[in-house]
């Protein structure tokens, strides 16, 4: 991760002295465990605020929407399928971007971590395949790989599928990936259970909003929620309400969603509502072949019509 | 000053009969995490975690409140009458609730009981409420309490304090309606004469655990103009994603909206939290919006609680230290490091966040 770290600090430094962009954005050290803090530098003397480390989680293609000066963004897999996406929905454009790619080996699942230790958690520390947890009176070394975000367990597209700069070899992509064991299990659960099933995964939300607002997806002017003239959703925590909200956000993600993770991570009250998103990019896979920001040449399931689509869901 | 001793034996039995009085709110485990809610009947508070996930607002001022309801059935007797939602049957008691928390009520107060303005929702379920504090033995890392007007022993808002020795709590009576809440519940019994002892040194020890703090000294002293126009709030809002993590787990947010929902001939009037870090919050019926912007939201946000209240009651910062923000903020803004750089304003050369 040093390495990368290095790496990104150079690649920034040569861009912003040769004048090639006007903004770096990336990723500056956090003032807590497992979190850093995405940041923009205009100046070279302050690249070496640049970070690299498994708590980049946060996809910086949602800082990209709709700005207008000449950027390089440091993208891992996820992000740059963002990038692509966003670049095919016309929210920045390609010539704009100088892409710094950092071949990704999964970010930390920072809920686990904590959950796991004996108390509270002050300093994790990566070394190579392992992570160490240290807080008052403890420390404790897992295997990396056993403490990967959901999500990044079961990528596979952890290189970037488009960039300018590559900050190291390519990492393997993981194979034999069952991506979709989650969703399975729920779809085998009868309607009743499916019913309580979801009522309880929504029950701890409080309409902050995190997960559409840390979602590269959500960039409408006003989301559907916010429409006051007419008001489509109510505001309060009734659970009719609450579901609404994340059930059509869900649907507005569909085809579109790379399983960033970034929902859920930014979700104060540890939600897995990519459970909803996954769905429907299992459904985009099964019915058209479909996975998201792949390709800038090929426009998404949902915005083509093709003679031979299928139709099955016709009954 | 007394002091009571509670066995921990007679925790739950206590409990049962002061909730034959009072409605019971404390810290309960829902999933991975400790909520501040209400206890279901023979429900024990969980007091073994530090602050609830959400603070303890709730429990005076819910996130969505029924105010007033109505019907236009011609058919119903209270046709066409609006009626005041009931109010709760039974007084409420926040059992196990963390000073600072409690502490927050006081700040809050200042907003929903002005002189001149009295919010009677609001002023009702806080005056029908006792506050049952537990002391904080073992504060977190991001507690920063004694720099921003309580701490873990603080007795402000407080009703009762209760520290932890072992196999009893030690209960500090600071009010009348503490007083009541422990009669309610059984609890008689005397402590030993060292109990004052027991608290300052239990204090003393806590304080010291204590990291994390904040700068407010040049707070008041700094041209309010000077920063709101400071260079630094830019660098600060970049990572902001605008959700309401940080004024949602607050104690001392206290924004909301009225909302009008009306089904067939059935409609009530409720009032839900709100965000001054949602655009919505400050769009104008012309459509115009003056904090259109999220660096002028993220900028609204910490100068009302580092400045503007400040200046306005003169009595320290709207924060109580709690840590929320710093936890759990999606993107990590750290009001530790916000409330430096408003300090230290015009004296650090350069007022970078990094």
């Amino acid at each position: 991760m040093i390495a990368y770290t290095d790496k990104i600090r150079d690649i920034a430094r040569r861009l912003l002295k040769d004048c090639r962009v006007e903004t770096v954005i990336g990723f500056r050290n956090g003032s807590m465990p497992m979190m850093n803090e995405p940041c923009f530098i205009k100046n070279v003397d302050d690249v070496d605020h640049l970070i690299w480390d498994g708590n980049c989680g946060i996809n910086l293609a949602n800082y990209l929407t709709n700005r207008t000066d000449k950027i390089a963004v440091v993208a891992k897999g996820c992000d740059s399928r963002n990038i692509v996406t966003h670049i095919i929905e016309n929210k920045i454009k390609r010539e704009q971007l100088v892409i710094i790619g950092v071949p990704c080996k999964g970010m930390l699942d920072k809920r686990r971590i904590k959950a796991m230790a004996p108390g509270e958690v002050t300093r994790v520390v990566e070394d190579g395949e392992s992570v160490r947890v240290c807080g008052a009176g403890f420390e404790k070394t897992y295997p990396r790989k056993d403490m990967l975000q959901a999500n990044c367990a079961v990528c596979i597209h952890r290189n970037p599928v488009i960039y300018d700069e590559l900050v190291a070899d390519p990492v393997p992509e993981q194979q034999n990936v069952d991506r979709y064991e989650d969703v399975r299990a729920i779809e085998a659960m009868s309607a009743e259970e499916k019913w309580t099933y979801f009522e309880n995964l929504l029950a701890p939300c409080i309409r902050c909003y995190a997960c559409r607002n840390a979602c590269p997806l959500c960039y409408c002017p006003t989301c559907f929620v916010d429409e006051s003239t007419p008001q489509w959703v109510g505001k309060s925590q009734n659970p009719v309400d609450v579901r609404t909200f994340h059930f059509l956000r869900a649907y507005h993600c569909a085809g579109r969603c790379t399983d960033c993770g970034s929902c859920e991570r930014a979700c104060p009250m540890g939600i897995n509502m990519r459970v909803f998103t996954k769905k429907l990019e299992k459904e985009a896979f099964e019915q058209w072949g479909w996975e998201a920001g792949l390709s800038l040449d090929q426009r998404p399931p949902l915005d083509t019509y093709r003679p031979d689509d299928p139709q099955d869901f016709m009954k | 000053m007394k002091y009571i001793r509670i066995d921990k034996a007679q925790w739950a039995q206590g409990l049962a009969a002061a909730e034959k009085a009072y409605r019971l709110f404390g810290p309960v485990r829902e999933g991975a995490m400790l909520n501040f809610a209400a206890l279901a009947p023979g429900q024990a508070p969980d007091l073994d975690g530090l602050n609830t996930r959400m603070s303890a607002r709730s429990v005076v001022y819910p996130q969505s409140e029924i105010l007033f309801e109505y019907t236009v059935d011609p058919n119903d007797p209270d046709g066409n009458v609006l009626k005041e939602a009931p109010a709760p049957a039974k007084p409420a008691a926040a059992v196990g609730i963390r000073p600072c928390d409690a502490y927050s009520f006081l700040l809050v107060r200042r907003n929903f009981d002005a002189p001149d303005v009295k919010d009677v929702y609001w002023l009702r379920n806080y005056e029908a409420t006792t506050f049952i504090g537990l002391a904080c033995d073992h504060p977190g890392s991001t507690c920063f309490c004694t720099s921003a007007g309580c701490g873990p022993y603080s007795e402000q808002g407080l009703d009762v304090l209760l520290q932890d020795a072992g196999d009893a709590y030690l209960a500090k009576i600071l009010t009348d309606k503490g007083a009541a809440f422990l009669a309610a519940a059984g609890w008689f019994t005397e402590a030993p004469a060292d109990s004052e002892g027991c608290f300052s040194a239990g204090k003393e020890a806590a304080e010291a655990k204590i990291t994390s703090t904040v700068e407010t000294d040049r707070l008041a002293e700094i041209p309010q103009m000077a920063l709101y126009d400071a260079n630094f709030w830019e660098d600060i809002a970049f990572s902001c994603i605008n959700c309401g993590t940080c004024t949602y787990l607050c104690p001392t947010c206290w924004c909301f909206d009225i909302q009008d929902e009306v089904r067939g001939k059935h409609g009530i009037r409720e009032r839900n939290w709100d965000s001054c870090m949602f655009p919505l919050f400050t769009l104008h019926g012309s459509g115009h919006n003056p904090r259109g912007q999220k660096v002028q939201r993220v900028r609204q946000r910490f100068m009302h609680k580092l400045k503007y209240y400040v200046d306005k009651y003169g009595d320290g910062i709207q924060c109580v230290g709690c840590g929320r923000c710093i936890q759990y903020c999606p993107v990590n803004i750290d009001i530790r490091k916000v409330c430096q750089l408003m300090n230290r304003f015009g004296q650090d050369a350069a007022c970078k966040v990094a």
